[in-house]
């Protein structure tokens, strides 16, 4: 419950929400729509919901993203709300990069680090208005956000229930919107933000749409309350009729999202807030984000222990991408030096249809991965009826993205 | 005149736990219990027809998994089945429950704050990183740290390198986990009430703290360091009440040979120039065996069936001041049916799990005010439950046995001893508690037994009534426990050994104890303990 729907009476709201036990995996707002297109029963727990692996054939859901277009439910992705006067300066102490930079109707990626400088979460800030933003990550921080707005003109809402959020990407996904009717889409570049008229009922006659997403391709993530939710998936899945589109789960878009170099919280890094064992949380230069970090600008929260980290080069891990030899996915395998010393651990990897490479993202021990970055192997385990086949494989340290995609920032966007 | 290797004085479960080890290794052993019956606080007892009641300790979470398979108690009977949550019913007719569904738990949570919901796992992280730092010290026998053998410097130095993993902030937290109240550490992570009342039970439960003392935070964290199958923290009930704990361990030790004398109440253990000959029972009949376990508590031992005289006055002194404090009592009723709590959802897994009706710090705080004041507390926090929801062979099908733990209840009313008409007010006091949140409650009662620290005592033999054998307080544990210098399950005398709850890692129907009695014993005779395997590994 948030400001903007609290009941006039909080003791009523607390007992109506007593039936929440009912539905411990709760259905996303999207969920009717999904269920009337999966054909093959196959859900996991994400954050509490319901949500697909795959809705009819990962293999084939990928080449939707990579060939046509592909809608994803992102409703369970934890959001944010934070408004209020002293919003971009809490926010600057609160992120790494320099909220001042980002303007009004456009988002960035960005993460957030405790005082030891390590990283509690990465997510995206959008920047709805002057004072107004939404950040969506993947673990829950609401103690710590609010905490940190101790001394700021801020006010902090959770709101993942509330807004239902959609994934549209793949080459066609332009066409699909602008068969749609949402005028003007064209003009938007990757990281911009607008919003469009929808008629989604009572309360809803707009739709936020980003030109974002996690695939590497061109993409756009699509926002509305979430009893607009059918309306606008009916309205993009009419309009797409003609342009391929196609529901997916999460397998599908995990391996282009490998593709595209990102990482996943708790995937591919342990969270701070999350971490049993000390020595398993991480600064932003050992996962890969130090571009993320601004030293420019206003102190922000991990700072010192940051930038001490640097000048004392006392940094321990690296996280790398790697291309490996042969076609057998390395998920989770120990990266050796020399094929003797354990050097890392593959977080991801899958082989990438794109590029036609065995790809992985790899967390290594410095100075492997940064000193040594040849003779470098990994070791894979692969089950091949009941009987594991050991190979071990030679790995090349490479720069991400694996696959870059001119569609993703093609202005005007193509239309297939 | 028979003889034994060894005499285990008191059939409680850390004493059975050493006589099966021990009489596993090769040794001749005999348990001497002043009852009818074995169990010690650990026991099922079919006090009205058709009703088994656990009627002192009524949950299992601490019994070391090791233990359980080296004994091969499963093969005697033994099955520990997870519970599901619990819940306090709160005065205004609502509720706050406990899933062990993760999303259920958080937007139970939410229900009252969504601050609180999110904070629970910040919360939960802190307390399992203590316990991940405490539970492998469970089954080590603590270091002297006087005592500079290699063998006390060797494990001086793991407690060092345990506590050398964390990091400079962890250790200030351990510290500060240590010696906090349970009150102020809720409070660094929640904002209501309710929700940190829930989460202090654990932090008073047979302790004679209020929420607010300091200490009570580590007491929490010795609920916290069970697991039922490896899931860690969890609770569940014993198949057949927590008397299946001490049946199991009982036929595993009389397969392995050993000899149980029940209604062998021992009066006294003697020793001869410093060393133990045996022990004289109530009956006159005397038994004489090189080496003496005692599973009574230290005050039991070393003050009554010790004489004085044989002991190094500083040892006496500490003993006498070993605190026991018994706070706490127990209401164990037979139910002709199951009770209604019309605030709980139809079908609520709630009332398969720990019910309570404490719904603030405050109230907890209060009801301790009437311990320091001499008086069982007229608003008591109970920790009820009903294990016959889960667990269908102690009574028949319909029928109901409900465990009520009830705090806080003194060892004496006012400075005089317990009287029957105490005890019914007592009685009454609680199940007025539980009336007010089901109604009918007292028509479905059948039969019901209620004991204070007074029947605690009498007939369980615990000292004040208090739980654990000895307040867990930090100045009372490790090297401490129960006095310094001795805390290695070793006596002034030689060849007497204690074995309970008294001694490190403390109380809770762990075993523990008693394993690592039977290990010291087995290294003080020379003896490999070869059918004691090693500890798991906390990984």
């Amino acid at each position: 419950m948030n400001a903007l729907t609290k009941p006039l009476n909080a003791t009523e709201a607390r007992r109506a929400a007593r039936n929440h036990i009912l539905t411990p995996r709760l259905e996303t707002p999207f969920h009717p729509r999904l269920a009337a297109l999966d054909v093959v029963n196959d859900w996991y727990n994400w954050a509490g919901y319901k949500a697909p692996h795959s809705i009819f054939d990962e293999e084939l859901e990928y080449f939707a993203i990579r060939s046509t277009a592909a809608l994803f439910d992102i409703s369970p992705m934890v959001k944010y709300r934070i408004k209020g006067y002293d919003a971009e300066r809490y926010l600057n102490r609160l992120t790494l990069r320099d909220v001042r930079k980002l303007a009004v109707n456009r988002i960035h990626y960005t993460a957030w680090c405790d005082d030891h400088g390590h990283v509690l979460d990465d997510g995206t800030l959008f920047r709805l208005g002057e004072q107004d933003f939404r950040l969506c990550c993947q673990e829950r921080h609401l103690p710590w956000l609010l905490d940190s707005a101790f001394g700021f003109d801020v006010e902090i809402f959770e709101e993942t229930e509330e807004i239902a959020g959609l994934a549209l990407q793949g080459p066609t996904s332009h066409a699909v919107l602008a068969e749609a009717g949402f005028a003007g889409t064209e003009r938007l570049k990757p990281f911009d933000i607008a919003t469009f008229p929808h008629d989604g009922g009572p309360g809803c006659s707009a739709v936020t749409i980003s030109r974002t997403g996690f695939t590497g391709d061109l993409g756009y993530e699509l926002f509305v309350p979430r009893a607009a939710a059918l309306s606008l998936w009916d309205r993009l899945w009419a309009a797409g009729a003609e342009h391929g589109i196609r529901a997916i789960g999460y397998s599908a878009l995990n391996r282009t999202r490998i593709e595209a170099g990102f990482i996943v919280a708790n995937a591919d890094f342990v969270t701070a807030e999350g971490a049993l064992r000390a020595d398993r949380v991480r600064l932003p230069d050992e996962i890969g984000l130090d571009w993320l970090v601004d030293p420019d600008k206003p102190s922000f929260n991990g700072r010192r222990a940051i930038l001490d980290a640097r000048r004392n080069q006392s940094l321990k891990h690296i996280l790398v991408g790697l291309e490996i030899e042969g076609n057998i996915a390395a998920e989770h395998a120990i990266v050796y030096h020399r094929g003797k010393r354990e050097v890392g651990l593959v977080t991801a990897a899958t082989w990438s249809p794109t590029a036609k490479r065995n790809i992985a993202i790899a967390s290594l021990e410095r100075p492997y991965g940064t000193k040594f970055v040849d003779d470098l192997w990994v070791e894979i385990y692969a089950m091949r009826e009941l009987k594991y086949q050991k190979m071990m494989k030679r790995a090349k340290v490479v720069p991400r993205p694996f696959v870059k995609l001119a569609r993703r920032t093609a202005t005007p966007p193509g239309l297939r | 005149m028979q003889r034994y290797d060894v005499l285990v004085v008191g059939g409680g479960h850390n004493g059975l736990v050493t006589a099966g080890y021990l009489q596993r290794a090769g040794l001749k052993v005999a348990v001497l219990e002043k009852n009818g019956w074995v169990g010690g606080a650990a026991t099922s007892r079919e006090l009205t027809p058709g009703f088994l009641y656990s009627n002192c300790s009524y949950v299992c979470s601490l019994f070391r998994p090791e233990i359980m398979r080296d004994l091969e108690l499963p093969r005697h009977g033994l099955q520990v089945v997870a519970y599901e949550g619990g819940a306090v019913l709160t005065r205004d007719g609502d509720y706050l429950a406990s899933y062990r569904d993760h999303d259920s738990h958080r937007r139970e949570f939410a229900r009252y704050s969504k601050r609180d919901a999110e904070a629970y796992e910040r919360y939960a992280r802190d307390v399992t990183r203590q316990c991940r730092f405490i539970q492998p010290l469970l089954m080590r026998t603590a270091p002297d740290p006087f005592g500079f053998r290699p063998r006390d410097i060797a494990e001086l130095v793991y407690l060092a390198k345990k506590f050398g993993e964390f990091s400079p902030s962890e250790m200030a937290e351990t510290l500060r986990f240590w010696t906090m109240s349970i009150s102020d550490f809720l409070d660094e992570y929640f904002e209501t009430d309710v929700i940190k009342a829930y989460l202090a039970i654990s932090g008073i439960i047979g302790t004679a703290l209020g929420p607010m003392s300091p200490g009570t935070a580590y007491v929490l964290l010795h609920h916290y360091m069970g697991e039922v199958d490896g899931s860690v923290g969890a609770w569940g009930y014993a198949r057949g009440g927590m008397g299946a704990v001490t049946q199991a361990l009982a036929s595993s030790f009389l397969a392995a040979g050993g000899t149980i004398r029940t209604d062998a109440a021992v009066a006294k253990i003697f020793s001869r120039g410093g060393r133990t000959t045996g022990v004289v029972l109530e009956s006159g009949e005397e038994i004489r065996a090189n080496l003496v376990v005692s599973n009574a508590d230290v005050k039991r031992t070393f003050l009554k069936l010790v004489d004085e005289a044989d002991l190094p006055e500083h040892f006496v002194h500490r003993v006498k001041h070993f605190k026991m404090r018994g706070s706490s009592g127990k209401v164990n009723i037979a139910l002709d049916s199951l009770p209604e709590f019309p605030a709980l959802p139809k079908g609520s897994s709630c009332i398969r799990g720990d019910l309570h009706f404490t719904d603030s710090i405050e109230r907890m705080e209060r009801a301790y005010d009437d311990w320091k004041a001499g008086r069982w507390s007229a608003d008591p926090m109970l920790d009820a439950m009903i294990p016959t929801t889960l667990d269908p062979t102690m009574t028949s099908p319909g029928k109901h046995f409900m465990s009520c733990f009830v705090q806080y209840c003194p060892p004496k009313v006012q400075g005089r001893d317990w009287t029957d008409a105490d005890r019914a007010a007592f009685a009454e006091t609680v199940i007025g508690q539980i009336a007010d949140y089901s109604p009918g409650f007292r028509d479905r009662i059948v039969h019901m037994e209620v004991r204070t620290p007074r029947e605690l005592e009498a007939e369980v033999g615990l000292t004040e009534g208090n739980i654990f054998q000895g307040e867990l307080t930090f100045d009372q544990l490790l090297f401490n426990r129960p006095v310094p210098g001795y805390a290695q399950y070793r006596s002034p005398i030689a060849g007497l050994y204690i074995c309970g709850s008294s001694t490190h890692p403390g109380g809770g129907v762990m075993g523990a104890p008693g394993r690592n009695a039977a290990m010291e014993i087995l290294r003080d005779l020379k003896r490999s303990p070869e059918t004691m395997s090693n500890a798991h590994d906390v990984i």
